[in-house]
Formats: C-alpha cells, structure tokens, sequence
C-alpha cells in the first residue's frame, strides 16, 4: 500500500507504486511525495531514449517509480542539495510514453502536458502532478538525500536519486484523462472583460 | 568637452559578480511588494495560498541558504556606457562574462548554458556567456543592471510582425494569446514585457527592456500607460491565477515599450518574466 490517506483529506505517497496505487490519485488532489524519486530533465530524458533505441541497459527500472523534472543548484557545504523546484514538464512529452510503457508510474514537473500524454497516462494508469513552479527554495527543505547515479558531465542535467520527505504536489492529470488547469481556471475567466476567442461561457 | 573618466574593467567584474550573487537570494523590493499586493487582492483561495508559499521561498531564499529558484537563469546585462568613460586593464566582454562566472561559482548558483544551441548542447559549466546589451549614453558614468531570467518563462514569449491594419486590438489580441498560452508553463503571477514598433529584432529587446522597470510603475506617456492598465486588466480576466490553479491575479504588471516603425510594419514582441523576478542596479 503505497497511498497513505491523511486526515486533512491529502494523500502521501511512496513509490513503488501499482496501478491500483495510481488509481487513487485524483485531479486536484494535495499529495506529499515521500521515499525514493529519479531526478531527470531534457538532456537525461535525451540519453535514456538513446540507450533504449540502441537496446542498453538505462539508469534505473522505471516500473513503479516516479521521476522529477528537476535540476537543482549545487549544493552548498553541509547541505544535501541546492535549490530544487520543478521544470516544464511538456518539454519531455516526447520521451514520456517510452517510459510510461516500461512501468513509470508518476511524474513531477509544472505545467500542462500534451495529448499524447494525456492518453499514454490513462493506456499505461500513471499520473502526473505539479510542484510549486519558482518554489526552489521551499522544495529543497524537503528533500533528505541524493546521489548522481548517471550522466555526471550533464552537470545539473545528471540523473540523480533524491530521497525526499513530504514533498507536496497537485495532481495535474490522473489515470482517467482528466486535467487540473481546465478544471480550475475555467470559474475564473471572466468573458465580459475579453475578446470574443477568449470566452468560455463557464461563469452565468 | 568633459574629462575622459577611467574604469578599471575589473570594477565592472565586481559589479557584475555582486549583483548575481545578491539577486538570485534578494528578490527586489518591488517585486516582494508586488506579491504582496497581489496576495491581498487573490479571490480564489488556492491563489492565496499560492501566494503564501511564493511570500515564504521569498523569505526563505533571502536568508542566503537557497537560491529563490533553481533556474538561476540566463544571465542578460544591461550596460550603458558613459560616452566620456574610457575602460581600462581588460575587456568589456571578457569583464561581464568573469563577473558571471565567479559569482555564479560563489553562491552556488545553477550553470545552465550550453554552448551551442543544435549540435552537442555541452553545458559551458559556468552560465556563461552573459547576454549583453550595450548602450553608449551621455556621461561619465557606467551603469549596469543584471536579470537573472528563467528559461521557462522565456520560452514562452512571442514575436509576430502583424499588419498595420491589425492595430491596436490585434496587438492586444497577441498579448492575450501569449499569456493564454503560456499558461502555467511561465509559473504565473509574473510581468508582461510588451514591445510594440521598431523592426524585427528591436522589438524584442523593447519587451526586454519593459521587464526591467519598476514592477507597476506605469509608461510616461499616458496612452501607453493607459494601454497597460487595459491589458493588465484583460490578463487577469483570463482566470489562470497562481500557478494556473484558477484565480484573479495572472499577471503582476503589464509594461509596455513603444518606438518609431516601418510604414508597413506592426512588430510585436511579449517576454514573460516569471515570479522568480531577479534584476539589480549598480552604477560606476
Ligand atoms: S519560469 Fe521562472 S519561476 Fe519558473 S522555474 Fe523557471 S525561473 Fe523558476
């Protein structure tokens, strides 16, 4: 049992992760991410597709586990890590459903995803949820350990392994297709003040 | 004719190095006010708790511990050289890009340029080199004003060369594309750097530029600042909020630029800074 209710209705979680797991988690649903997650973004993203095409063993198994779009400032000494919020995530849209097939579970970055993703997230039960995007800061308090497991030249790129401890994060897009951001941004608009292509018809 | 004033170029290494050492910890007070501002404002509570957190990673980056973000950007710097200033012991370039690399070493701020944009994308480890706008101006001074700009947020401004005809609807219309689409890939609330007028490329460096003033401090010219007023308004209708999880404050500010263009043309160009605003001044 990966998915911990809490009593103020969040939802901590701690990978590896089943299906069964990912199906709890829902659009807008507060998490705190706890245990193991993969550090990698573009470059890393880049290389684990290459070792794939040319049939080599990558990094880490990706099956059950959780990967975060995330290159964190150096560390300063006595510290584990630097500055740590997320990165966009669509901009590893391209290399997300090759890692969904091998069994990846969860993704962290900020931002919205494609539709390719939308619908590999549902074919493959995975989510992805958002952390606070410019929260550098914040998310490196909660974050207890890491180690550069690959990729060292990439420098900040590399892909490492965090330990991290109540890391919170919105769920974004969950295994049934929905998203977040349509759903919370459409009470909000307000078509009287915009032009005719930016109304939505969501408010009486 | 006034005296020529020397500058030892490594007092503009100095400058350099101290502004990306303080701004990636120090948000400027304008933008902590403009957060604040923006945190009375918020109607929807997410957005206020948002706000919250974005006030706390202020606070806590101001300790001097963590980087506000961990993009600590690419490196632009504004330099306008006095016309009577003569630099001395080094050169220009090489002075801003030493001043980049040991203060980005020292405070333990994040590399995050690579050398070439297609081919093997190596990381030159030290986020150099700085993108650099040089103005020559009146004066015997030096002043220098450093962004640490993210590239998430950068990666969501636009250009478009519209037609004359298009006018100013069309341009607000592109505006409102541009943070429309931009979404919560920008890591909203941020500033909306409008450039209108000139040619292909100094429109963009207008919409540059209209990111560096105060954050709220409105255009001298009154139809300009009107024109802010109107798309600030417009940008918040929009309803994405903090972090596009829904609310009343997209956007903190809308500045906007304006110079003399081409009979045919209507150049517009849209640069989003996001929350993570990291700018400072020095002056030699
Ligand atoms: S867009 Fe700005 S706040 Fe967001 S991650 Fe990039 S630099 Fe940080």
């Amino acid at each position: 049992m990966s998915v911990e209710l809490l009593p103020d209705g969040r939802k901590r979680i701690r990978a590896p992760l089943s299906d069964e797991d990912v199906r709890q988690l829902r659009v807008g649903d507060v998490v705190l991410v706890s245990g193991i997650v993969y550090a990698a973004r573009d470059a890393a993203h880049k290389r684990i597709i290459e070792l794939l095409d040319a049939g080599e063993p990558i990094p880490f198994d990706p099956a059950g586990q959780i990967v975060y779009y995330v290159g964190p400032t150096p560390e300063r000494p006595g510290h584990v890590i630097g500055s740590a919020g997320p990165t966009t995530a669509s901009r590893m849209d391209r290399y997300t459903p090759r890692l969904l097939e091998l069994g990846l579970k969860g993704l962290i970055g900020k931002g919205g995803r494609g539709p390719t993703v939308r619908e590999a997230l549902k074919r493959h039960t995975a989510v992805y949820m958002a952390a606070l995007g410019g929260g550098g800061a914040l998310a490196a308090l909660q974050i207890r350990g890491q180690r550069v497991i690959a990729f060292e030249d990439l420098g900040p790129e590399a892909v490492r392994e965090l330990e991290v401890e109540d890391l919170p994060v919105w769920v974004v897009n969950d295994c049934e297709g929905r998203d977040f951001y349509e759903q919370a941004v459409a009470p909000w608009r307000r078509d009287e003040l915009l032009p005719e292509e930016f109304r939505l018809g969501t408010r009486p | 004719m006034g005296q020529v004033r020397e500058v030892d170029a490594a007092e503009i290494t100095r400058a350099v190095r101290e502004l990306c050492m303080e701004i990636n910890y120090k948000v400027p007070e304008d933008m902590v006010a403009a957060i604040k501002r923006a945190r009375e404002k918020e109607e929807s509570p997410i957005g206020r708790q948002i706000l919250d957190l974005l006030i706390r990673n202020q606070e806590l980056a101001a300790e001097g511990e963590y980087p506000y973000c961990q993009d600590t950007g690419y490196t632009v710097v504004f330099i306008d050289v006095g016309q009577d200033v003569h630099i001395v012991g080094g050169d220009l370039t090489d002075a801003i890009n030493e001043g980049v690399r040991s203060g980005y070493r020292d405070a333990y701020l994040r590399a995050s340029i690579v050398a070439d944009p297609v081919f093997e994308r190596r990381n030159t480890g030290d986020n150099t080199p700085a993108f650099i706008h040089t103005r020559i101006v009146p004066g015997d001074q030096i002043r220098i004003q450093v962004d640490a700009k993210g590239g998430g947020s950068e990666n969501k401004g636009r250009h478009a060369m519209l037609k004359p005809s298009d006018g100013l609807e069309g341009v607000k219309r592109f505006v409102l594309r541009t943070v429309e689409e931009a979404g919560p890939d920008a890591c909203p609330p941020g500033i909306i750097g409008v450039g209108i007028g000139g040619n292909f490329e100094y429109v963009a460096i207008l919409a540059k530029r209209a990111l560096m003033r105060k954050v709220g401090q409105p255009h001298p010219d009154p139809r300009v600042a009107e024109l802010e007023a109107e798309l600030f308004e417009k940008c918040n209708a929009l309803g994405i909020g903090p972090q596009s999880l829904g609310g009343t404050q997209t956007v903190l500010a809308v500045h906007v630029e304006t110079m003399a263009t081409h009979i045919a043309s209507l150049p517009v160009a849209v640069n989003i800074e996001c929350h993570a605003h990291r700018t400072g001044t020095r002056v030699i």
